[in-house]
């Protein structure tokens, strides 16, 4: 393994201080979540950005910093809102607590990118 | 809080720049090897080389004439010595230029040679760059400023925190009075209803709501999957799902004044406030065409790190990412990651970029700046003949 490759792949520790919360999110209403650090499956603190509510979830898989968890049950082929706007459809039934990304959810606009 | 000082160079057509570069500017692919040899013999210039200017014809040669007349007429511009294959296409830029008053001067290498146009661009060049180092910054307001905003290599951390915090500044600028650029147009999609409700008059709806139709109609008609491209590799492993996802973290950044014109590819604005201009998402063609547009600063939010920079535009790039801000230390100008974790809300972290934009504008040098970023790529709109 070259030097570089090992300082990519060892240094992706995040330092959240304690009182950070696992994720935000940026509407009341929204489907998904940010996680803001990485996060482990268990009971999670989630804030809304426009309301500055708390609420606690339980995860079910690892969500690395930046990637999102469902914040409910979705179907196949449901609308996927967060910022209170429709940002993707469902490829496949996503349950609350799992990762959100390329292998469950498609654009709704570029059919192409599925 | 205090207003910092603000200080800028006012060029003879009335703009306000905020640094004082003496360019060598190639008007085809085929000038940037003497304009090179000019930079490296004249200390203080600076090249900027790019791949296109041959047989370009209507609006695709009309987008290269404007971008390196816009280029070389920019405020952070003192003075422009202009270099190409042959005299006629070199007058035109140099007449464009010529008009905002600035010293600028042509050269063509056919009848010559590179060596000839070597020895007499350089003795112009050494004349331009000693005048140039007696201009002296002066007080100036911040409503004569023009800046720009793009995010790239955008993630999740863009949308929560970066892009809110450059948002804080455009609102306080266009408050001010100055000009603010943005532009990105398949990058609204998901989203481009939000801006075209936003535009100032119907006509301005009309204008933009045509660019984004063709734009996307282009694309479309490609019939390519674009996942990877739009959004790129770097978004999707940065938590980006969809072009609607990162189209929404995108128009985060715009504040939430009225848009008050819907501009051509590398036109510069004529109306103070927040100007749409019609272009690619791509880093370096967009912040390219914000320097032809007369931008002086370009206020630059990344997720996963863009390394962007431009050879006469500062860029000033602002991270919410914690591990980026960690990993790419030299590359961020202003961490705001404190945002993810609630340590401070928006309005501080706006504080934070209003300082650092005037300590910039006030001859700070970016990230990009020290690290040699020189990015200039020309928007090319189709082949050449």
């Amino acid at each position: 393994m070259t030097m570089w490759q090992s300082l990519d792949e060892s240094d992706t520790r995040t330092q959240a201080p304690p009182t950070a919360p696992a994720f935000l999110a940026h509407n009341e209403g929204d489907m998904v979540a940010v996680a803001v650090q990485d996060v482990s499956p268990g009971e999670r603190l989630v804030v809304y950005l426009d309301s500055d509510r708390e609420a606690r979830m339980t995860v079910t898989e690892e969500i690395p910093l930046g990637h999102k968890v469902a914040l409910v049950d979705l179907a196949t082929d449901a609308e996927v809102i967060e910022y209170g706007m429709r940002v993707a459809l469902t490829r496949q039934p996503v349950k609350a607590g799992q990762l959100i990304h390329v292998h469950n959810v498609r654009s709704a606009r570029w059919q192409n990118s599925i | 809080m205090a207003e910092q000082h603000l200080t800028g160079y006012r060029r003879p057509d009335g703009l306000v720049g905020v640094r004082n570069h003496v360019i060598i500017l190639p008007v085809d692919d085929l000038s940037n090897a003497v304009c090179d040899h000019i930079a490296s013999t004249i200390t203080g210039t600076i090249s900027l080389p790019h791949a296109y200017g041959r047989l370009q014809y209507g609006d695709d040669l009309e987008l290269t004439f404007r971008t390196l007349i816009g280029t070389g007429s920019n405020p952070n511009v003192a003075a422009v010595v202009v270099v190409g294959i042959e005299p006629n296409w070199t007058s035109r830029v140099v007449e464009g230029i010529a008009r905002t008053g600035k010293p600028v001067e042509g050269f063509s290498i056919e009848r010559h040679g590179d060596l000839q146009v070597l020895a007499a661009a350089s003795r112009t060049a050494q004349q331009f760059v000693q005048q140039a180092s007696e201009l002296r910054r002066e007080p100036i307001a911040r409503e004569e400023l023009t800046i720009s905003i793009k995010c790239g290599e955008s993630d999740t951390t863009t949308g929560l925190g970066s892009c809110p915090t450059v948002s804080q500044a455009v609102d306080r600028f266009v408050e001010a009075g100055a000009t603010v650029l943005f532009g990105e147009t398949s990058e609204l999609t998901g989203g481009e209803q939000i801006i075209a409700g936003r535009c100032a008059t119907d006509e301005v709806r009309s204008r933009f709501q045509a660019m984004y139709d063709n734009y996307l109609a282009e694309i479309e008609s490609s019939d390519a999957n674009l996942l990877g491209s739009q959004p790129t590799q770097g978004n999707i492993r940065g938590g980006l799902s969809t072009i609607e996802e990162k189209a929404l973290g995108n128009i985060a950044k715009t504040g939430t004044v009225p848009v008050v014109d819907a501009l051509e590819p590398a036109v510069a604005p004529t109306k103070r406030g927040l100007n749409f201009m019609d272009s690619s998402s791509a880093a370096a063609e967009f912040i390219t065409l914000m320097g032809a547009a007369r931008s002086v600063v370009h206020l630059f939010p990344t997720g996963q790190g863009n390394v962007i920079g431009n050879p006469i535009v500062p860029v000033i790039k602002i991270t919410a990412n914690p591990l980026t801000a960690r990993t790419m230390a030299e590359h961020i100008d202003l961490d705001v990651s404190g945002l993810l974790w609630r340590e401070y809300g928006l309005r501080e972290a706006g504080d934070q970029l209003m300082a650092l934009i005037d300590r910039v504008a006030n001859g700070r040098l970016t990230c990009a700046e020290a690290l040699g970023h020189r990015e200039f790529v020309f928007t090319k709109l189709y082949r050449s003949a």
